[in-house]
């Protein structure tokens, strides 16, 4: 099943792990990708708090965590590849996968078709 | 265009020196060189058109119309270069400042009274002209926040910033130990006021504002804001990089601002360029006078005087006085304006951008706000339906001849392009302006590719940004 956020993620739930990335929406507005700074494995975060940055030939963008929980797993081809996370951001572009710690949050986020309505109401 | 160094030719020299150059017999042998450096061998005459043509491909206020928002590209009168030509201020050295203070009475006097002037423009009580740029002023700016709740025993943790700010706003929270809060806007342009309240706390540092906001909106609200800031012990910050609007208007201090910064370079006739010499002067409230770096002059009886150290205060952030060249010529342009020459530039400044603004709007939108200060910001996403951004427009400029105003920024703008004009252009410049804004969007509809292949007449076409940002060459040299 995939999530999305209105912050323009989206979420792959695994069982107990949900891989996250960013939307096709957020690369369009990002432009070329030169740099993700990732937090490190291991790391806690709660639903909403900024859980790696990425930089742009455009702006810095904020990546929160949609839901809480560990970080378990970076991708380690964003270090030398970062462009990765807009050109293929559903595929080879995932960001982190997170250990979900409270399974329910899932319902605050959004489906696909939930999505592309919110897409068209930000024109 | 050829590098200086392709140009040069075996022992072709600019000039010759009647018995050669010998190395001076004090220099040790193990400092001297082994290897003659590798030096470009080319004449005089070669050096002259090398560097008159790289001159030619600048760009510069003195040469076509820089609309760069939040910069204050505005010209500077060439009589201020020749005010820090004056010889008392060109051959003064430093540490004279220092070892023999009654030699540079001039030059202190000029730093004690800057500081006045800028004291009493901003509202504030207490000057710095150390910093030698905005983000250091900033910087200055923060560490005395840091330093007057240490001092008071408070524990705070965050600074408090809207979402419009300035990129260095965050980084200076940062750099001084404090986590970043950021806060909405609502669709007025302004700070969301109940989304601050929410976030505001005892453990708040300081609200982080810019003054208009970078919108070219001004907050209404900003001395409620204030008022509610004091309640949770925090300091009020005024980025001051929009005080071209405010000045003999509006004084940050009177409104509850603790702290400001300015820059020197933006609002009071110093050169921008090749990343400076700039100078971000910091100005407090009387309770963080103590902080203030140093060193500082002091008045006593009818000289002035350095005072190199002080308890309290935050420390040096440059070796003596900061950019002194550049303090020269804004204490020149201060005196040459006066009180009511600095607010008739806020009021033209506010216009000029007001006329823009009201042009433009029939092509481009508008997402915030009715009127603006000194600066407004357009969003050219209406023109993405045919495959442009507000990339292309901005390279499309330069063709005309104009440099393209600041894009995608703020962040909260889809498509930003930020327009600040100032005082110092004409009705003519403007509308020229106005026109190749039009010129554009009907060239998005008409033949988009064609304005994707913008720009054709510049010294480079499109550069590689992304290849640039991803493979730093910091230096060339080994």
């Amino acid at each position: 099943m995939v999530y999305f956020s209105k912050e323009h993620e989206w979420v792959r739930v695994e069982g107990k792990t949900a891989v996250i990335g960013i939307t096709e929406y957020a690369a369009e507005e990002l432009g070329d990708i030169t740099y993700v700074e990732m937090p490190r494995e291991g790391d806690l975060f709660a639903r909403g708090e900024v859980i790696c940055e990425i930089e742009s030939v455009k702006a810095a963008g904020e990546v929160y965590a949609p839901v809480s929980g560990k970080v378990i797993e970076t991708n380690p081809l964003l270090v030398d590849e970062p462009e990765q996370a807009g050109e293929n951001p559903r595929q080879e572009g995932w960001i982190l996968k997170m250990e979900i710690s409270d399974p329910s949050e899932t319902g605050g986020l959004m489906d696909e078709t939930d999505y592309s309505r919110y897409l068209e109401t930000l024109g | 265009m050829e590098l200086i160094f392709e140009k040069s030719v075996e022992e072709r020299k600019g000039a010759r020196v009647p018995g050669g150059v010998s190395v001076p017999a004090d220099i040790p042998p193990h400092l001297r060189r082994k290897e003659p450096p590798s030096l470009p061998q080319v004449s005089e005459l070669d050096a002259v058109r090398h560097f008159t043509a790289l001159g030619r491909m600048n760009f510069s206020v003195d040469r076509n119309f820089y609309p760069l928002g939040s910069c204050t590209m505005k010209y500077n009168p060439k009589v201020l270069e020749k005010a820090a030509e004056e010889e008392g201020f060109l051959s003064a050295h430093p540490y004279a400042s220092v070892i023999a203070p009654e030699k540079v009475q001039g030059s202190l006097r000029l730093i004690y009274e800057l500081e006045e002037m800028l004291a009493e423009i901003t509202g504030m009580d207490a000057v710095s002209l150390q910093p030698m740029a905005g983000a250091q002023g900033e910087l200055a700016g923060m560490l005395m926040v840091r330093a007057a709740h240490e001092a008071a025993g408070r524990v705070k943790d965050h600074v408090i910033v809207p979402d419009t700010s300035h990129g260095t706003n965050p980084a200076t929270a940062r750099m001084a130990g404090y986590e970043v809060v950021t806060v909405g806007t609502g669709r007025d342009g302004l700070m969301d006021y109940d989304e601050f309240i929410r976030k505001l706390g005892p453990s708040t540092a300081a609200v982080l504002m810019t003054c208009p906001n970078t919108l070219g909106i001004f907050n209404p609200a900003v001395d409620k804001i204030a008022a509610a800031a004091r309640g949770s012990e925090a300091f009020m910050y005024c980025d001051g990089a929009n005080l071209n609007a405010l000045m003999g208007k509006f004084r940050p201090g009177d409104a509850g601002f603790d702290i400001m910064h300015v820059n020197l370079h933006k609002t009071f006739g110093t050169p921008h360029g090749g990343g400076g010499p700039g100078a971000g002067p910091v100005c407090v409230k009387e309770e963080l006078r103590e902080f203030l770096p140093v060193p500082r002059v002091v008045k006593v009886k009818d000289r002035f005087e350095v005072v190199e150290d002080r308890d309290g205060s935050i420390g040096r952030l440059s070796c003596f006085f900061g950019n002194f060249g550049v303090l020269v010529k804004a204490y020149a342009y201060i005196l040459l304006c006066g009180g009511e020459g600095l607010e008739l530039i806020s009021e033209m400044a506010v216009l000029n951008a007001n006329y823009l603004k009201e042009k433009l709007r029939r092509f481009y939108e508008i997402p915030f706000g009715e009127g603006c200060l000194h600066e407004f910001v357009l969003s050219a996403s209406g023109l993405k339906k045919h495959g442009v951004s507000a990339y292309d427009v901005a390279k499309f400029l330069i063709d005309k001849g104009i440099h393209p105003p600041t894009v995608y920024f703020p962040l909260i703008v889809s498509e930003a392009m930020m327009i600040e004009p100032t005082e110092t252009e004409s009705k003519q410049t403007l509308d020229a302006f106005a026109e190749a804004m039009k010129e554009a969007a009907e060239l998005a509809s008409r033949d988009p590719e064609e304005l994707r292949r913008a720009p054709r007449g510049a010294p480079a076409g499109r550069l590689d940004e992304t290849g640039a940002a991803r493979s730093l060459k910091l230096a060339s040299l080994e």
